[in-house]
């Protein structure tokens, strides 16, 4: 009998929460049992990756009983290529907020640690769930916890933030769970393979597919349902703003990987010029909006909604492909990259937060304005933000370049123009990130509050070196990612070309 | 000349838990005579101890196999026995929470409990009803139990008025029932249920007297289950009554309600449905519509609480108009779940208040994490389960009506109401907003008894392990509505 590494990769942190709340608010033991947890679930995924078997795009480490026998639900977990590196993506990404938060919280810090070791649990869930009504419980239960972290520790708007995040969200996911409602009574169970391979008009294709769309478009988001977004990243703990970039979001590019393109593949194609128009719009509009804001979270928000537009733009490029060209070359680049992007994306967008949440900790200001010089006292941390800043901005050698590269190479196949909007990104990425790197880090020291800061700590220091040695592997090395998904890639592209009616 | 038909005497077994309450409340009334303030504990331990008297006989040794005994009036079937074990189950859980609150107001009196007692007789006999007189009497004694609990605060004139409305609109609704019921029996020549549902069958489907009395019957029930435009009274019998009373209204009585909703409507007007599906689905949009929205606009929690009652209400009626097992299966969860969630939401502010001091408006509960973490997290669980997040079970009672909704071709209707249910999240995340995010205007420590708290924190971990593991409680509807 093998070990149900899902299951505790799952449950062990959903415990371990439960059990942080019931020792109550004693600082030491509970980052010290928090921290724990999480790497214990860390150490735990790695067999996920280890072990598993990239010559396939099977289902692995699957794990299936009933558990609402009237429903014919199951509790049935697996993993391919696809969600593999998200969970790991997740679980690594936990160990560094938990750290990151070490003596910054001192509020409730209990429940704070708690709220993120619940969250991790029920992220990895959406990622491991073959089983759709399991799949919907995590996805809608993720956002409890949530709505939590950003409402208690979260800055002065923090009220309207969470509220405005929750119901948009909740919004999103109740259309997509009338459709999956509507085809368990088609296909008589809630297994995820079985929608995919169950035959579906037109006609319900068509509400299914936007049904869905709602749900991922909001999650991932894409213009113009992602006012949310900006709001919520400013008003949120550090913790909460890095939790949110790298891994929520991710679960709408999965959500459109699992659902939308298997299930619905002739709808997808009939309307993939909306996703892509929506996805160009982000990439060109939303480059332009971060260009001028004022406040360094709500600029970094802005280039993660540019940045995942890129995935959606990756993910849906293969229908354009094949119309223009009549064959599938290139497709499978623009995937990948749409996937190499979501886990650089999750790595960058997380740094990027961090390093905002190290400056204000000790200035307790977002403000660009309020900054100036910051390298001259903190040299360190100038050396580890600019990396990050070049990697959002797509350098050679970071993460950030691979997933942009391969969407932009696809994308010429598709139509040049699109390479073209898509290839604004370069320039625009590249102004307002290392614009604002500028105007922070460089030139003289502003005033005294900028003379007076201190550079990173070992603990900051720690976090920071870790996701700078991960930004830089997969962007020199990216080969073991792409050999993970591949099988998996190929197969998915299968299935969203093979026509259901 | 024909012989006199012999008096057989009537097997009384299946009566056995309404003869065993309605002695044991005749009991109590006499013993409670002679107790005096001090020695009052004595009556709610009868009370309790009648309700597990009733429980046992019920599970044990009525028979449930739809059998029918007093010439055809009474039926004792699974359907029975599984909404009877609840209601027990319901009222000794409001008895328990209520009993520290009435005892810091000087209302701990033998009067709460008993009337308590007969109003559950009165729910025990429309549940098991089978002809159209036994659920008009039990229909009456319930209400009439019911006016006089709210009522029940006498120097309170807030109560006296909210009982004053409640009574005049409740006998029009009954007055509206016995009419349609008057009618039907022109029509059938029958009160029997399944006689009725016989006889409805032969009819020609669109009989205009038929549905002549087939609508005073429905407004009847509407107004009984507080479906809007027929809603006018919860909202002001829930805000005015004694906590204690709403709690039972709230929770315990929807059990009887939507006994009367199975047994007139689905057992006896079932071949009907394509007529009063219609009407009910009006009834049901404008229900969740019209809840869902105007709670947004409370400062009340017990008015906020109504309000939400009536758009949960609109849901049990979208599982029921479909017509189908499915869907009727659906309401009966729904309507179970909903209790459970209820018995919870108001026994929170229940726990809440002490002497002098109604934790009734939403502002009462700011900063409960801060005061008590554990109890602010049981009312976290039932809001969300109110709201129809997963994994509480109010999510999987959502599930399964609107699976019947879908499955009965109505999908648009499924759409309608999770969208005015995002719009509902939003007053059931204010109160979450208050408990987590504002500090306490006062952080006494929470004085509430040791048993009303440990009942409370099992009924909240109720709704998180049905949550988690729902597969019984629906095993249970499905086993008994099995047709």
């Amino acid at each position: 009998m093998d070990m149900p590494i899902l299951s505790i990769v799952i449950w062990l942190p959903i415990a371990g929460g439960l059990l942080l709340l019931a020792v109550g608010e004693r600082a030491a033991m509970g980052r010290w049992l928090a921290l724990g947890v999480s790497i214990a679930a860390l150490l735990a995924s790695i067999p996920l990756y280890a072990g598993f078997d990239s010559s396939t795009a099977a289902m692995q480490f699957v794990e299936r009983t009933p558990w609402i026998a009237t429903y014919n639900v199951d509790y049935y977990l697996g993993v391919d290529g696809i969600s593999m590196p998200l969970i790991l993506l997740t679980t690594f990404i936990t160990v560094l907020v938990v750290i990151s938060a070490w003596t910054v919280i001192q509020h409730r810090s209990s429940q704070y640690f708690a709220s993120f070791l619940i969250l991790e649990g029920l992220m990895n869930g959406v990622f491991a769930s073959l089983d759709a009504m399991l799949f919907y419980v995590f996805w809608e239960a993720m956002l409890i916890p949530m709505f939590i972290i950003i409402g208690v520790w979260g800055g002065p708007r923090r009220v309207y933030a969470t509220l405005k995040f929750f119901l948009y969200t909740f919004l999103g996911s109740v259309l997509m769970l009338v459709a999956l409602v509507y085809m368990y009574l088609q296909a008589g169970s809630y297994e995820i393979a079985a929608f995919q391979d169950m035959g579906l008009g037109m006609r319900e294709q068509t509400l299914i597919f936007f049904a869905f769309l709602v749900a991922f478009a909001v999650k991932v988001p894409m213009w113009p349902v992602h006012t949310w977004l900006p709001d919520a990243h400013v008003e949120a703990p550090t913790g909460g703003s890095v939790i949110l970039a790298a891994i929520m979001l991710k679960m709408g590019g999965y959500g459109f990987l699992r659902f939308s393109l298997p299930v619905t593949p002739d709808a997808s194609m009939s309307y993939d010029w909306l996703i892509i128009g929506l996805s160009l719009i982000a990439v060109v509009y939303i480059g332009f909006v971060a260009l001028v804001q004022t406040d360094m979270k709500k600029l970094i928000a802005y280039s993660s909604i540019a940045h995942m537009g890129f995935v959606t733009l990756g993910l849906f490029l293969a229908y354009a492909i094949q119309v223009r060209t009549g064959a599938l070359g290139g497709a499978v680049m623009g995937l990948e990259g749409g996937m190499v992007q979501m886990i650089s994306h999750g790595l960058v967008s997380g740094a990027m937060f961090l390093c905002v949440g190290v400056l204000y900790d000790r200035m307790h200001s977002r403000e660009i304005a309020d900054y100036g010089g910051v390298a001259n006292t903190m040299p360190w941390f100038a050396a580890f933000m600019v990396l990050f800043a070049l990697a959002n901005a797509g350098l050679p050698g970071t993460s950030g370049f691979v997933g942009e590269f391969l969407v932009i190479l696809a994308s010429f196949n598709a139509s040049p123009w699109y390479a073209f909007l898509a290839g604004t990104t370069l320039v625009l990425g590249a102004a307002y990130t290392l614009w604002m790197v500028k105007r922070v880090l460089y030139g003289e020291v502003a005033n005294d509050n900028v003379a007076a800061l201190t550079d990173l700590n070992g603990r900051e220091f720690l976090v920071l070196g870790i996701l700078a040695l991960a930004v830089l592997l997969l962007g020199l090395w990216p080969a073991p990612l792409l050999e993970v998904m591949g099988p998996t890639i190929q197969h998915l592209l299968e299935q969203m070309v093979q026509s259901k009616l | 000349m024909n012989p006199v038909p012999a008096f057989t005497m009537p097997d009384f077994w299946p009566a056995a838990a309404e003869i065993a309450v309605l002695c044991m409340a005749c009991l109590v009334l006499i013993v409670d005579l002679f107790l005096d303030d001090r020695r009052r504990w004595v009556t709610y331990a009868l009370c309790q101890f009648t309700l597990l008297l009733a429980a046992w006989l019920t599970a044990f040794v009525v028979p449930a196999d739809g059998q029918l005994t007093f010439s055809g009036t009474f039926v004792s079937d699974p359907l029975a026995r599984v909404l009877k074990l609840f209601s027990y189950a319901a009222v000794a859980a409001v008895f328990l929470y209520s009993k520290g609150y009435l005892r810091e107001r000087n209302l701990f009196k033998g009067e709460y409990y008993l009337l308590g007692l007969f109003a559950t007789l009165g729910m025990m006999v429309i549940i098991s009803a089978h002809s159209m007189l036994t659920l008009y009497l039990g229909l009456e004694l319930l209400s009439l139990c019911l006016y006089a609990m709210v009522a029940f605060s006498r120097d309170d004139p807030v109560a006296a008025e909210a009982a004053m409305k409640y009574f005049v609109l409740g006998a029009i609704a009954s007055g509206c029932f016995l009419f349609g019921v008057s009618v039907i029996y022109g029509l059938t020549g029958s009160l029997d249920i399944a006689e009725i549902g016989r006889a409805a069958r032969t009819l020609d489907g669109l009989n205009i007297h038929l549905l002549f009395g087939l609508s005073f019957v429905l407004v009847g029930v509407a107004f009984k289950l507080g479906a809007v435009p027929f809603h006018m009274w919860i909202p002001d019998v829930y805000q005015g009554a004694p906590t204690p009373v709403t709690l039972f209204i709230g929770s315990a009585a929807k059990l009887g309600s939507f006994a009367l909703l199975m047994r007139v409507l689905v057992e006896g007007l079932g071949p009907l449905q394509s007529s009063w599906g219609g009407m009910m689905l009006v009834l049901c949009i404008l229900s969740i519509g019209l809840g869902n929205i105007v709670a947004i606009a409370q400062t009340n929690l017990k008015r906020m609480l109504a309000y939400s009652t009536i758009s949960h209400v609109g849901f049990i009626l979208m599982g029921v108009l479909t017509g189908t097992t499915l869907g009727y299966r659906a309401a009966m969860y729904y309507t179970l779940a909903y209790v459970i969630m209820a018995l919870a939401g108001f026994g929170m502010i229940l726990l809440l208040s002490r002497r002098g001091f109604e934790a009734d408006q939403l502002d009462d509960f700011r900063g409960l994490n801060a005061r008590s973490p554990w109890f602010a997290g049981v009312m976290l669980v039932v809001m969300f389960s109110m709201a129809g997040v997963p994994p509480f079970l109010g999510f999987w009672a959502k599930l399964a009506v609107l699976g019947a909704a879908v499955d009965a071709g109505l999908t648009w209707l499924a759409v309608l109401g999770v969208l005015f249910s995002v719009i509902g999240a939003f007053y059931y995340l204010r109160v979450v907003k208050l408990m987590y995010f504002d500090e306490p205007a006062d952080s006494g420590a929470l004085t509430a008894a040791p048993d009303l708290r440990f009942a409370l924190s099992f009924n909240g971990v109720l709704i998180l392990l049905l949550g988690i593991w729902p597969q019984g409680l629906i095993a249970v509807c499905n086993q008994v509505l099995n047709f």
